[in-house]
C-alpha cells in the first residue's frame, strides 16, 4: 500500500511528460525538446552497449566510472579530514579554540568560487576535480564529526578513564565508535553537494564524466541524452544513499535502537 | 589517619562559591550517604573526589596520598545516566576494562583471549541478573538493568572507593529496593569505601553507615552565591537503622517553598 502510494507521484509525472511529448511530436516529428520515452530508451541503450566509433569506449560506463571515481576520491579525502580534524576539534579544547573560528569562516566560502584557483593550482586534470569535491564537502563533515564528539556525554569520558583507558584507547574504543554513524549521516547529506561540485567541475574542464556529457550534448539540444542522464545520476545518488544507510544500520545497529532514522 | 581525609576544601566557579571549609575524615569501609538541597554542591564534591574537578583550595588525600590529577581505576563511579557505553553490548561493556588492560594499542581482544575474558565476566553477569540480556545493547535495557550494569562495570577494576551520584534517582521505587540489596551485598563483599549522593532521605538512612548533610551555614539574601555549602550534620548510623529520619534534615533536603520566601523577605 505504502509502495503504491509512493509510486503515484512518479507515475503521474511520467504520464504528464508522455502526454506533452506526444503532443509536441505529433505537431513536429523532428522536435528535440521533449523526446518520447522510446527515443530516450534507444539513445540510452546505444550509449550503454555500442562502442563509440572513435575511441571504442562504451560511453555510459566510462562516464559513470570516471564520475564515481572522482566522487569517491573526493568524499574519501573529506572523510579522512573529518575524522582527523573533527575528532581533534571535538576532543581537545585547545585545538577547538584554535580551529573552530577558522573552520566557521572557511565553510562560508562558496566552494565553486575556488574552482578557478584549483584549476590554476592543480591544472585541468583529475586532482582539481577531486579537490573541489573535498573542499566543498569537508568543512560541513568536519563540523558534524566535531559536534558528534562534543555530544558524547562527559560521564562516558570520565567513566572510561576510571576503567584504566589510555587516551588512544579512549579515542578508538569510545569516541570513534560513537562518531561513525554520525559521520555516515554527514556523508549522506554531503552526497548531493558532492554531485553538484562534480558535475560543475566536469562541465568546465573534462573529457569524460556524466557532467561532461550532458553539457557537451547541450549544444545539439540532445534532450534524449540529457534526460536519461539526469535520471541515471539521480538513481546513482539514490542507490549510494540507500547503500550507506543500510551499511550503517547493519554495522552500527546500536545507533538505530532509539527513535526513527531517515 | 583515616582512609579519606578532606581538609579545608573549597570550590568556586567564578563568583559562585559552591563548597567552603569542608573537613572530613572517613574510615575505610564506610558507606557514606550524602544528602542536601538541590544545587548545593553534592555532585561537585563527588567530582572532586574523583579528580574530575580540582578544588579551589584545601586538600583531599586517600590512604595518605593526595589525589592524582585525573580519574584513576582505584575510584569507580556510577552516574545517574550515561554511565555505560551505548555502542557495546552488556557483555562487551564488562569485557572492556580487561581489553584496556591487555590490548594496549588495539584496545580489543580476539579469539581465545576474548572468549576467556567473556568467561571471566560470566559470574558478574549472573550476579547482577543480566546473563539472559548479555547480548543486548544498553538502549534495550530497562533503567534498573542499565544501572546494575553500570555498578558492575564500575566495580570491575576493584576500586577502593566507589562514588555514586544519585544512581537510583531515575528508577521506580519498587526497583530501588532490589538495587539497594545488590549494592549492599557488593559493598560487603568488596570491602570498599562508598560515597553515595541521594535525594531520597529514606534511602540515605537505610544504606549508609554514616550520613553527611551538605548545607549552607551562612546566607546572604542579596547574593545567594556568596557562600558555599559544608557538612552541617554528620551522623553515625552504625548503631542501627533509623526508621524515622529527623525532620530538620528533611527540611534541608526538601526546602518548603514558604520557608524560602520567608527567609528572603526577612
Ligand atoms: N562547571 C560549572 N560551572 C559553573 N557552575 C557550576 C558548574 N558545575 C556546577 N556548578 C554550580 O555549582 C552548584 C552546585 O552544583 P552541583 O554540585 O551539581 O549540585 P548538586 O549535585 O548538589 O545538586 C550549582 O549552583 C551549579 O550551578
Ligand atoms: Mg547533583
Amino acid at each position: 500500500m505504502a509502495l503504491f502510494l509512493g509510486a503515484i507521484p512518479f507515475l503521474g509525472l511520467a504520464g504528464v511528460y508522455a502526454a506533452a511529448s506526444s503532443a509536441r511530436l505529433s505537431a513536429n516529428p523532428a522536435d528535440k525538446l521533449l523526446p518520447s520515452f522510446e527515443q530516450m530508451g534507444t539513445t540510452f541503450w546505444r550509449m550503454a552497449t555500442v562502442p563509440e566509433v572513435r575511441t571504442g569506449d562504451l560511453t555510459l560506463w566510462v562516464d559513470t566510472f570516471d564520475s564515481l571515481q572522482r566522487l569517491g576520491l573526493g568524499l574519501g579525502v573529506s572523510v579522512l579530514l573529518a575524522l582527523t580534524f573533527g575528532i581533534a576539534i571535538g576532543f581537545v579544547p585547545h585545538v577547538r579554540s584554535a580551529l573552530a573560528p577558522f573552520l566557521a569562516a572557511i565553510s562560508l566560502i562558496p566552494p565553486i568560487t575556488v574552482l578557478p584557483i584549483l584549476f590554476i593550482t592543480f591544472g585541468l586534470g583529475e586532482t582539481a576535480k577531486v579537490a573541489l569535491i573535498a573542499v566543498g564537502t569537508a568543512p560541513v563533515m568536519i563540523r558534524s564529526v566535531a559536534q558528534a564528539v562534543l555530544d558524547i556525554p562527559r560521564e562516558q569520558i570520565v567513566k572510561v578513564q576510571t576503567l584504566g583507558a589510555s587516551v588512544w584507547q579512549m579515542v578508538t574504543r569510545v569516541v570513534l565508535p560513537q562518531v561513525w554513524p554520525r559521520l555516515i549521516t554527514a556523508l549522506r547529506l554531503g552526497l548531493i553537494p558532492a554531485f553538484i561540485f562534480l558535475i560543475s567541475a566536469e562541465a568546465i574542464a573534462s573529457t569524460t564524466g556524466l557532467g561532461y556529457r550532458i553539457f557537451l550534448v547541450r549544444r545539439y539540444l540532445a534532450m534524449d541524452v540529457i534526460l536519461p542522464y539526469v535520471a541515471w545520476i539521480t538513481l546513482l545518488a539514490f542507490l549510494i544513499d540507500r547503500a550507506l544507510l543500510l551499511f550503517s544500520r547493519r554495522i552500527f545497529r546500536w545507533a538505530f535502537l532509539e527513535g526513527e532514522a531517515l | 589517619m583515616s582512609f579519606v581525609e578532606v581538609s579545608r576544601l573549597t570550590k568556586r566557579y567564578g563568583d559562585t562559591q559552591v563548597l567552603e571549609r569542608v573537613n572530613l575524615s572517613v574510615a575505610k569501609g564506610t558507606f557514606c550517604t550524602i544528602v542536601g538541597a538541590s544545587g548545593c554542591g553534592k555532585s561537585t564534591f563527588l567530582r572532586i573526589l574523583l579528580s574530575q574537578e580540582v578544588q579551589s583550595s584545601g586538600t583531599v588525600s586517600v590512604d595518605g596520598t593526595a589525589l592524582p590529577p585525573e580519574p584513576t581505576p582505584d575510584r569507580g563511579i556510577v552516574f545517574q545516566r550515561y554511565s555505560v557505553f551505548p555502542q557495546l553490548t552488556v557483555e562487551d561493556n564488562l569485557v572492556l576494562a580487561e581489553e584496556f588492560a591487555t590490548a594496549r594499542w588495539t584496545g580489543r581482544l580476539f579469539g581465545s583471549a576474548r572468549s576467556s575474558a567473556k568467561q571471566a565476566v560470566a559470574e558478574t553477569l549472573s550476579n547482577i541478573g543480566l546473563m539472559a540480556a548479555k547480548d543486548r545493547y544498553p538502549a534495550q535495557l530497562s533503567g534498573g538493568m542499565q544501572q546494575r550494569l553500570a555498578i558492575a562495570q564500575a566495580l570491575l577494576m576493584r576500586p577502593k572507593i566507589l562514588l555514586l551520584d544519585e544512581p537510583f534517582g531515575a528508577l521506580d521505587p519498587g526497583i530501588r529496593v532490589d538495587m539497594h540489596d545488590l549494592l549492599l551485598r557488593l559493598w560487603r563483599e568488596m570491602e570498599m569505601t562508598v560515597f553515595m549522593v541521594t535525594h531520597d532521605i529514606h534511602e540515605a538512612f537505610k544504606l549508609g553507615t554514616r550520613l553527611l548533610v551538605f548545607d549552607k551555614v551562612r546566607h546572604d539574601p542579596d547574593s545567594p552565591e556568596a557562600f558555599g555549602a559544608t557538612v552541617t550534620y554528620d551522623l553515625d548510623l552504625k548503631s542501627g537503622p533509623v526508621t524515622e529520619p529527623p525532620t530538620e534534615i528533611a527540611d534541608i533536603i526538601y526546602p518548603r517553598p514558604e520557608e524560602t520566601t520567608d527567609a528572603r523577605s526577612s
